[in-house]
């Protein structure tokens, strides 16, 4: 017992000295592409706003000598290549534009005033789905190829093709609608946000359900696995303390494309329920050609995409020895 | 162990006979794809999966020609009207009796004599002909997408795999950089620019699209070039161009279908998606997401407007990602028996 704890410590010694000086490494290029991918985008959105059609002042009953004085407050009237610096350097300061619908109130204003609706329902609605997808996950591997497999196994496809626009107008309808359990729009407390909450977390139940099932099914086929059945250990312990914590690691690594889904979906679902979000916003400002707080949304749920996917892919790295960092650049 | 004392015989060193027949191969030999085929028909859920698609393909095309009314013929005095189908009318539970949400039969009450078999919208047009059309649509740019992904998508990962080296690097860069770059934001952005149209939307689909095909691609490329026939076909003499053919891409078949199957259902959902926040078709071309989109606005009064769209949409999705995962499970010659 001693001697292979020994071996197994300076075995995990050495693999820290490499693997810290990879994970420098891993971070370093993970950062460069960041910033690449970043500046792609921010370069993208500055020429798209040089090439909308539609003038933000379309207004008729605006004069020509007005609208030049407004084409001057925005500083749309400097050479191209002045606007690019001007751009880049007011993003980097952290300042993405001011809106012109709301007569020059900057972006991060209204962004700030809007994330905290969006942020609460995001929350809720990953903690509800990683709660009952963990769930289902692990019932449905511990009784596999049973009616409880069947049923969960279902339920996840299910959630994963229907869209949450579905979800959302059958909840709306049936609960808001017919029963009146719940308010079908707004946001005037919990109650308002449980049916949002729930059309966004099927997606989130029905991908983490379906990834437990098989990262516990193949665990539950492992040598140590088989050892601690033979020891003698009740099914629950193996399950709660040998099983879980290993198949739920992979499952770190679907939190960043999962994120990325639930951003998405919280466009919608808060246009469907009327949540004064950024996701609301951000399709009203569609609907008016409000290009700049576009523009200026755009580049913050890029950041906010770029660094989620960065912290779960670092911090799966961390989490998981098993990873040789050096294998990840494919 | 007991060892048998048994008596040997002269005829114990006798010459086996050798007979034509017991070298010969009994039964019929399955290509790749049969042995496919019989393992995917196994599996019912992929099949109904399978027989949903060909059904809705056939709906798509045939379905708006099954009944006398136009997509955009509009008349006022038949607005709104409910699901109203001959024989399952009979059955009230089943809602295609003509009777709407407060229980009142608004055929007999407008004097319509007519069946709308999904009912009609605020318009007065036929839902059946709107949905099937709408459908069509959808389908149409999810497959011209999901097409345009497989093109690039196996060239770029077919010639980044295949060369290898510095090509190799620089290719594999400007994936990286564009795997960074989130779907939505460019479709959004594309589309912006680029005005709401069938084209525009399958392109802004397709920008950022082709970059998983193209991983699939060069994955299962390196891992198939190291193999001793492409090796041995090499020494032989063939050319790049009868290896890539003949020998790579055939093999890489299997995880390019199952990529594209699962492309399908995301573009349909996408275009949903855009049509939802504000940046989809523009009338009078219709698609499944403007239909669910229209249909919210009166979702409250006039449900029948979102059910039919919002079915076959779901449908959709669930048949082609349960064919996706039966030929997934199909094309691993691993699951062979």
């Amino acid at each position: 017992m001693m001697a292979t704890e020994l071996v197994s410590i300076s075995n995990a010694e050495s693999f820290n000295v490499r693997g810290v000086e990879n994970l420098a490494k891993y971070i370093f290029s993970r950062l460069g592409y960041m910033l690449v991918t970043f500046l792609v985008i921010a370069t993208f959105t500055f020429f798209l706003m040089q090439t909308l059609p539609g003038s933000p002042f379309n207004d008729e009953k605006l004069s020509d000598s007005q609208k030049e004085r407004l084409y001057e407050k925005y500083g749309l009237d400097k050479p191209l290549p002045l606007q690019y610096i001007t751009y880049m350097g007011n993003i980097a300061k952290g300042d993405l534009g001011v809106s012109f619908q709301y007569d020059g109130r900057p972006v991060t204003n209204i962004i700030g005033e809007r994330i905290g609706a969006s942020a609460v329902l995001g929350a809720q609605s990953l903690l509800l789905g990683c709660v009952i997808g963990l769930f289902l996950g692990i019932i449905a591997a511990i009784k596999h190829n049973t009616s409880i497999d069947y049923i969960a196994m279902i339920i996840s496809v299910i959630g994963l093709s229907v869209p949450n626009f579905v979800f959302a107008g059958i909840l709306q309808y049936w609960v808001g609608v017919k029963l009146k359990w719940l308010p079908v729009a707004f946001w005037e407390g919990f109650e308002y946000s449980i049916l949002p909450t729930i059309s966004l977390s099927v997606f989130v139940i029905a991908t983490i359900a379906r990834y437990m099932r098989a990262e516990m099914l193949e665990v539950l086929g492992q040598d140590y696995i088989v050892t601690a059945k033979a020891k003698g250990l009740g099914s629950f312990s193996i399950v709660m303390k040998h099983s879980l914590r290993n198949a739920a690691i992979p499952i770190i690594t679907i939190l960043g494309p999962m994120t990325v889904t639930l951003l998405t979906g919280t466009l919608v679902i808060e246009k469907i329920f009327s949540v004064p979000g950024l996701g609301e916003q951000f399709v009203k400002s569609i609907m008016t050609n409000d290009f700049s707080v576009i523009m200026g949304t755009t580049l913050f749920y890029s950041i906010l995409f770029i660094g989620i996917v960065l912290i779960v892919d670092l911090l799966y790295g961390f989490i998981d020895p098993r990873i040789r960092l050096s294998g990840r650049t494919k | 162990m007991h060892v048998e004392n048994k008596e040997v015989t002269d005829e114990m060193f006798l010459p086996a006979k050798f007979s034509k027949t017991s070298e010969e191969i009994s039964r019929p030999t399955f290509t790749y794809w049969q042995d496919v085929w019989s393992r995917f028909r196994l599996n019912k859920v992929a099949f109904i999966g399978l027989i949903l698609i060909l059904l809705i393909l056939l709906l798509a095309i045939f379905g708006p020609l099954a009944n006398k009314y136009g997509s955009d013929e509009q008349n006022l005095t038949r607005a709104n009207l409910p699901p109203k189908i001959p024989i399952l009318e009979k059955i009230p539970w089943l809602g295609f009796n003509g009777v709407d949400i407060k229980g009142k039969d608004v055929y007999k009450e407008k004097g319509v004599s007519d069946y709308f078999w999904f009912g009609t919208d605020n318009l007065g047009r036929d839902l059946w002909t709107r949905v099937w059309e709408g459908t069509r649509i959808s389908l149409y740019i999810a497959f011209l997408a999901a097409a345009i992904d497989l093109i690039i998508g196996v060239s770029y990962g077919g010639i980044s795999a295949y060369y290898g080296g510095k090509i190799d690097n620089i290719m594999q860069r400007v994936i990286e950089v564009l795997v960074g770059i989130p779907q939505l934001i460019v479709v959004i952005l594309l589309i912006l620019v680029l005005r709401p149209g069938i084209i525009s939307i399958t392109v802004a689909m397709v920008i950022t699209g082709w970059v998983g095909m193209a991983r699939v691609v060069r994955g299962q490329i390196l891992k198939l070039k190291e193999q001793e026939y492409v090796m041995a076909s090499k020494t032989l003499g063939a050319k790049n161009n009868r290896i890539i053919w003949k020998h790579l891409i055939p093999n890489t078949m299997g995880p390019i279908i199952i990529t594209t199957m699962f492309t399908i259902p995301t573009a349909i959902f996408t275009e949903a998606f855009l049509s939802f926040i504000g940046l989809g078709l523009q009338p009078p071309v219709a698609s499944l997401g403007t239909l669910i989109n229209e249909g919210y606005k009166l979702l409250q009064v006039y449900p029948h407007m979102l059910t039919f769209s919002a079915i076959i949409i779901s449908l959709i999705m669930i048949s082609f990602n349960l064919v996706g995962d039966g030929l997934r499970d199909a094309l691993d010659p691993k699951m062979r028996k």
